[in-house]
């Protein structure tokens, strides 16, 4: 299943900071520092608690169906790295 | 992960707040490195009360600085370092802390122990991440350079720590001429304790502008440490120190950009910021954070960091090759080997650094502003003292806790 079909929030551990290019997303615990490289990355990741899905959070941030592959493989690897944590309930 | 070009220039105009900072909590030190880049020894009569470092932890959180680089001096042997630590992780920012090892106790390294594996994993903010120096992997080469015993108390520390059960603390190495050859052998140290390794650089700062010319490694010494670094990268952790040996060609890892300003910076035990650890010089002062608009206004308003943040000149670099990947390497190793800020490192790879190095005439370098060596110390002339220490912190700092 892709990552875009799944419910997603933020780990308990992560802070996110917007900056003008997008914002840091840090994990305390792995003490990874991440960078989300736009501000529409930003919008997609601090809407995923509220969306049914990733794929929704992304149309809510006005991701077009052409750019979603790059914003499918940035969640991945959110996810992958943490930062992501599949919502239950 | 892999920065995009456009990203590290967003880093180069500055962002709203550092990712992290340095900051010195004290100038006392129990030790006297001959290479100290902040020239600590003696505690400072302005140093920062209780209070007021709480207020800047305060400012540091509402700005989301994630974590904060604590060192000195000597920063455990301040009587509210705990009470600091405790303070900064309950308020969300993140401590790693460099000490020599004199207060790593068993009973501090079971704290430690008990602070990284929290029940349910580390709470936002709340961790403490220590860093033991030690800059031989011999007590000979060690000693000579951070003082007589100071091997033996970082391997105390270590074995403390390791015993505890703490993983992954970072043994943390200056490289210099006489360590480059016992890479691997930090390397089994670290292994030994269940420790990351951590390299940085040797810079000109404090009492390091005296003894950088007999320490700061060789060109074929840089590339080794490069080649080395290449290889061992992935486990190594090096706080982007290095950035100027990307003129050999390949990046290692991290932002490789000087961050001075722009996303670091240093707050020093009396509350003066910084633009970079390396750079305690009042030409690198962008405020205090006593200052009306404290520490955010230092970091948004400061002229000098604005100046950073704007159009470098590459100068007598421009034409160079490898520019655009060693971007004319550390302004605080220049300035303290009284090398043009717009031209090469003193340690440039290709080798323009030394020919600089050799029209500087002796002695015209810029001397570090603050001295707190302690008297009968090794080192430095006094130069200019802003202010005076009282009679009463010209002990051994150690004497002050123990009471």
């Amino acid at each position: 299943m892709s990552v875009l079909d799944q419910r997603w929030e933020l780990a308990p551990q992560v802070s996110v900071r917007p900056e003008a290019f997008g914002a840091l997303i840090y994990h305390f615990g792995t003490r990874r520092l991440s960078f989300l490289k736009d501000r529409r990355l930003l919008a997609v990741v601090q809407g995923l608690g509220d969306a049914p899905t990733a794929r929704q959070a992304c149309a809510r941030a006005g991701i077009g169906p052409s750019e979603l592959r790059t914003y499918e493989r940035a969640l991945a690897r959110l996810a992958e790295t943490d930062m992501l944590r599949e919502r239950v309930g | 992960m892999s920065v995009a070009v456009p990203l590290v220039e967003h880093f180069a105009h500055g962002l709203d707040a550092p990712i992290c900072l340095t900051w010195e909590l004290t100038y006392a030190c129990n030790l006297a490195c001959r290479h100290c880049l902040s020239s600590s020894g003696r505690r400072d009569p302005a140093e920062l009360s209780t209070a007021e470092a709480k207020a800047v932890i305060d400012e540091l959180e509402r700005m989301q600085v994630f974590y904060v680089n604590i060192g000195g001096g000597e920063p455990t042997i301040r009587p509210d370092f705990w009470e600091l630590v405790d303070y900064a992780t309950a308020h969300h920012v993140g401590v790693k802390f460099s000490t020599n090892g004199v207060r790593i106790t068993p009973e501090v390294a079971a704290r430690l122990a008990a602070s990284a594996r929290g029940p349910g994993g580390v709470p936002r903010g709340g961790y403490v991440d220590v860093q033991i120096s030690l800059d031989g992997a011999t007590a000979e080469v060690n000693d000579a350079v951070r003082g007589e015993g100071s091997y033996a108390m970082a391997v105390r520390a270590m074995e403390n720590l390791a015993a505890a059960g703490v993983v992954g603390f970072k043994l943390s190495v200056v490289c210099t001429r006489h360590n480059i050859g016992q890479l691997d052998a930090f390397q089994a140290i670290a292994d030994r304790y269940g420790a990351q390794l951590r390299l940085t650089r040797l810079r000109p700062s404090g009492r390091g502008a005296d003894v950088w010319g007999e320490l700061h490694p060789t060109a074929a010494q840089q590339r080794q440490l490069y080649d080395w670094l290449l290889t061992h990268g992935e486990r190594v952790l090096t706080g982007d120190s290095f950035f100027h040996l990307a003129g050999y060609g390949e990046s290692l890892p991290g932002l490789n950009l000087c961050g001075a300003g722009r996303v670091v910076c240093l707050i020093d035990p009396v509350g003066d910021v910084y633009a970079c650890p390396f750079a305690i010089h009042d030409a690198f002062r962008a405020g205090n954070v006593r200052d009306a608009g404290g520490f955010a206004g230092v970091w948004r308003g400061s002229a000098l960091f604005r100046s950073l943040r704007g159009p470098q000149a590459a100068g007598a670099c421009a034409a160079c090759s490898a520019y655009d990947s060693c971007r004319g390497g550390c302004m605080a190793a220049k300035f303290f080997t009284g090398l043009p800020l717009d031209g090469p490192d003193p340690e440039c790879v290709k080798g323009f650094g030394e020919l600089g190095l050799s029209n500087v005439e002796p002695g015209s370098a810029p001397r570090p502003s603050l001295d707190h060596s302690r008297a009968g110390g090794s080192v430095v002339p006094v130069v200019l003292q802003r202010r005076r220490p009282d009679r009463a912190c010209d002990e051994n700092p150690l004497a002050l806790v123990l009471r």
